[in-house]
């Protein structure tokens, strides 16, 4: 896949705004007076960002934990099914990734529910509709999360 | 000032997992839909963030559009007494982005710690890990390593019942990595 190329006011925009993102009435104004640019410039560039499907959203990044029980789970498929199982999971509002990864288990998902009760149904449902049995790997300790990296723009 | 009932904070919930409106006043936007104070809105999210619920709030970024396409999921066998250890050491290595300790599942699974790898290409990746093993002495220890070739499916975790106005889109990528033989020693 081609990568997309960002200009420079959204490089820094990205730099500066996985995290802290302002809670002030105009957050815009706010980021746009930090960067000495227009408020207009900055609502355009996190717009076409979006649009760009560069930045997903601007939001919340949620505890799984505290927001409701989570886990990470994983089934092994024959390669040739691969897509069509894949389809199936999808299906379900509680899987929010999902990935085939280089293994005997390739395909890999994330199942998040409101609590474990909601969990273990819908890992049942999970294991039902497709005929494979899933590993279940709940995270235990988390020692480190943090998907707001730091890029390497070069 | 009050706090939002339930039921607010409830649609707050629903409104900002899809993300905020980019308008000039984007808490005040929230703040109409489900019926409150704009300074409301801001409380509860501050609240939030205060009480590790949220755990970031900002623009979220699909790395893969940047050109990260190759990411690893690399799973270790450690000895329990020696997993949070090394998972503390793994953190301050700065290399991944992710570090978490889960179940061994025997006979099946046996591996205990698990880290992420983000890179550009494979090659950086492995050369990333290279360094891990060797700044986190973990050249003795079995592991694994899990590229990924196909995203099926990447959003926010969906805790809270969709707002109708906003029917979930689940999205489907197919990444044109070629898939090639691990090599990873």
């Amino acid at each position: 896949m081609m990568s997309i190329a960002v200009d420079a006011l959204g490089q820094k925009i990205i730099d500066r705004y996985q995290k802290g993102f302002p809670l002030s009435a105009t957050p815009f104004k706010d980021i746009a007076d930090e960067l000495g640019v227009l408020e207009q410039d900055v609502i355009d560039c996190v717009s076409s960002l979006q649009q760009t499907d560069v930045v997903s959203r601007v939001g919340p990044v949620f505890n799984h934990k505290k927001a409701g029980d989570s886990t990470l789970a994983a089934i092994s498929v024959p390669e040739e099914l691969l897509s069509e199982v894949a389809e199936m999971v999808n299906q379900f509002d509680e899987v929010n990734h999902n990935y085939a990864r280089e293994h005997k288990y390739n395909l890999w998902f994330v199942v998040t529910a409101t609590d474990q009760q909601h969990l273990k149904k819908t890992l049942q449902a999970i294991e039902n509709k497709t005929g494979y049995p899933i590993l279940n790997l709940p995270m235990e300790q988390a020692y480190h999360i943090d998907l707001g990296f730091k890029l390497n723009w070069s | 000032m009050t706090e939002l009932n339930d039921i607010q904070q409830q649609a707050l919930k629903c409104a900002i997992q899809e993300g905020l409106p980019v308008d000039p006043r984007p808490y005040q936007v929230l703040a109409d839909i489900i019926g409150s104070s704009e300074q409301e809105v801001i409380s509860c999210i501050e609240k939030w963030i205060n009480s590790g619920l949220i755990k970031r709030f900002g623009l979220v970024i699909k790395h893969h559009k940047l050109g990260y396409n190759a990411n690893a999921m690399v799973v270790w066998n450690v000895s329990d007494e020696l997993v949070d250890d090394i998972g503390e050491r793994i953190k301050q290595s700065g290399l991944v982005t992710l570090c978490y300790r889960r179940p061994r599942r025997l006979p099946n699974w046996n591996y205990n710690l698990f880290c992420m790898i983000h890179g550009k290409d494979r090659s950086q990746v492995l050369e990333q890990l290279e360094q891990l093993r060797e700044v986190c002495q973990l050249n003795e220890i079995e592991h694994d390593v899990l590229f990924s070739y196909k995203q099926f499916k990447q959003c926010g975790g969906r805790f809270h019942k969709q707002h109708p106005s906003s029917p979930s889109t689940p999205s489907t990528y197919q990444w044109n990595i070629e898939k090639k033989a691990v090599n990873h020693g």
